[in-house]
């Protein structure tokens, strides 16, 4: 069963994307308190690629992107089995997790302002990893508020409270905060659940221009998000992988199971 | 048209008494206030000057000011919270931010439950028992603030837990997530964000303890001593010592300055509670999300 879905998601690589596996999952099963969110999940992210997940609410998405970086050691009750490989290793050998989460920038379905500047908040995680001239930080805050279209938006309010920006600007801060960690990674969670669609898709313009940089893993119940933005695209159903292939085949019909084809239509989800 | 039922009615007169009756009732419980502070007002109020605040007493206590008392009352509280904040404010931080849930976090749950629920003379005995007697403290300052120092380290710690966990739990999972320690964290996020509201819980909790009288009566507190602490290993005077040893030990004493000491008592922690107050509802209005 996990062969035959290997060798499928194989063929559609050819087609898609020839560059190198950026995080290999095996076997990947996920659960809470003995209740399994994720089964058995096989797949691989390719460098440089938009990789969607879709599927409807409880199917594992989520925890899928908390396994990726770790958070299974900070929420009582996860565990995780199975292997993630990323960049060609384990990450749960990494025995410094605060390196492998920097790697991995996450956004959040909600955007989350902390309660500092809007300066502050983009300013945080390089100052955590060390640097603390202002000289030094100027340049990087400027360059990530640009990388997430909100530079022009808030260059004049540098200071003022980044959590009482407008929502679809905190999710735009919380993506420069992101991408302030410099990451070659970047999960991202249902971002547009609490954003206008004027800025989704100003975000999806900035998801595009940043693939060229790194590798960026979209999870979304909005179908057609994935249709736009998605290289290939995975479908998850009640904590199961369907079938994950290219997005342009999994929408014009090319697919292995037909739970896939109703969902992609809209018949359920 | 509709027109009222019966039943319409009747709900309507029902729900005027029910909402007249919960009024009285709570009308009811600030009636014990005001007489508490009407009658020490009326009482001891002329007995209330410079010359009372700022001399000894005289004449075997039945005449002359309270400095020494005074004085010693913020000796004890001082570093009761001194002994007190550092241990209660890392041991909420534990047990909001760190532990596990699991048997032993619950059983430590329930020892701060069951401490606060210790009454204050057991605590006294404890006291003499560890602070004066064992680490050779002798009846002293130390001996004494100690004592109440463990007595209020459940406020303490209840106190700061509330605090911490009025941060939004998206606040620490957005900080993890960008490869921040948990103390990282509780540096950058979670203690900026709730020391104010830490500080202000402490000490409306704490100011209580300047008018406790039987865990200091053992271990540190004075009968008659005219004269300030030099160190935390003196004995001193305190307000609520004296109080007790003027109204019932001490004969030939005029009515109104048992009034008098009370009402400086109950003064000092009406103010500290009403900067305490006032402190979170200024930070109330500054709330940052």
């Amino acid at each position: 069963m996990v062969e035959a879905d290997r060798s499928s998601a194989a063929e559609t690589d050819e087609v898609v994307s020839t560059a190198p596996v950026k995080v290999d999952v095996r076997n990947l099963t996920i659960s809470y308190s003995g209740k399994t969110a994720l089964r058995d999940v096989t797949l691989d992210i390719r460098q440089n690629e938009i990789f969607g997940i879709i599927g409807p609410a409880n199917s594992g998405k989520t925890s899928f992107l908390r396994a990726l970086n770790r958070m299974d050691l900070f929420i009582p009750g996860m565990k995780v089995d199975g292997s993630i490989v990323l960049d060609g290793r384990e990450v749960r050998k990494w025995r410094n997790v605060y390196a492998l989460r920097r790697r991995i920038g996450v956004v959040f379905p909600l955007p989350v302002g902390l309660p500092m500047s809007v300066y502050d908040n983009v300013a945080l995680a390089p100052r955590l990893a060390g640097i603390k001239k202002r000289a030094r930080l100027d340049p990087i805050v400027e360059r990530c508020l640009q990388r997430a279209a909100l530079w022009d938006e808030v260059k004049d309010r540098l200071d003022s409270l980044g959590s009482l920006l407008s929502g679809g600007q905190q999710q735009r801060l919380t993506i420069a905060r992101a991408l302030s960690q410099e990451p070659d990674l970047l999960l991202l969670d249902e971002f547009s659940i609490a954003v206008d669609p004027v800025t989704t898709m100003r975000i999806e313009e900035v998801l595009k221009e940043l693939k060229q940089e790194l590798t960026i893993v979209l999870v979304t119940n909005l179908v057609q998000q994935a249709r736009r933005l998605a290289d290939r695209t995975a479908f998850f159903l009640t904590g199961e992988l369907v079938e994950v292939a290219a997005t342009s085949a999994l929408f014009s019909g090319e697919v292995n199971d037909e739970r896939t084809r109703a969902y992609v239509e809209g018949r359920f989800g | 048209m509709f027109e009222a039922s019966d039943l319409n009615i009747h709900n309507q007169r029902a729900e005027k008494l029910w909402r007249l009756l919960f009024l009285m009732m709570t009308l009811l419980l600030i009636l014990p206030v005001l007489i508490i502070l009407g009658v020490l007002i009326h009482k001891g109020g002329p007995m209330i000057s410079i010359d009372f605040l700022f001399t000894e007493p005289k004449d075997g206590m039945t005449a002359g000011g309270i400095f020494p008392a005074l004085v010693g009352t913020v000796w004890l509280v001082a570093v009761a919270l001194l002994a007190s904040v550092p241990v209660g404010v890392a041991a909420a931080l534990y047990l909001s931010e760190y532990a596990p849930d699991n048997w032993l976090t619950r059983a430590i749950n329930l020892a701060i439950i069951n401490l606060a629920g210790v009454p204050s003379i057991v605590h006294a005995l404890f006291g003499v028992g560890a602070f004066v007697l064992f680490f050779r403290f002798g009846t002293s300052i130390l001996a004494a603030s100690l004592t109440l120092a463990v007595m209020t380290l459940p406020v303490v710690i209840v106190a700061t837990r509330e605090s911490l966990q009025a941060v939004p739990q998206a606040f620490r999972e957005a900080c993890w997530n960008m490869g921040a320690t948990r103390w990282q964290t509780i540096r950058k996020v979670v203690l900026p964000n709730s020391v104010s509201g830490i500080l202000t819980g402490i000490i409306l909790e704490v100011s209580r303890t300047a008018g406790e009288t039987a865990p200091i009566m053992f271990t540190g507190a004075a009968f008659f001593l005219p004269f300030l602490p030099q160190s935390v290993f003196d004995q001193t005077m305190a307000m609520s010592l004296h109080l007790f040893v003027i109204s019932t030990q001490v004969p030939g004493v005029p009515e109104a300055l048992p009034f008098g000491v009370a009402l400086v008592l109950i003064t000092m922690v009406l103010v500290m509670n009403a900067v305490s107050i006032a402190f979170r509802m200024v930070l109330r209005s500054k709330k940052k999300w």
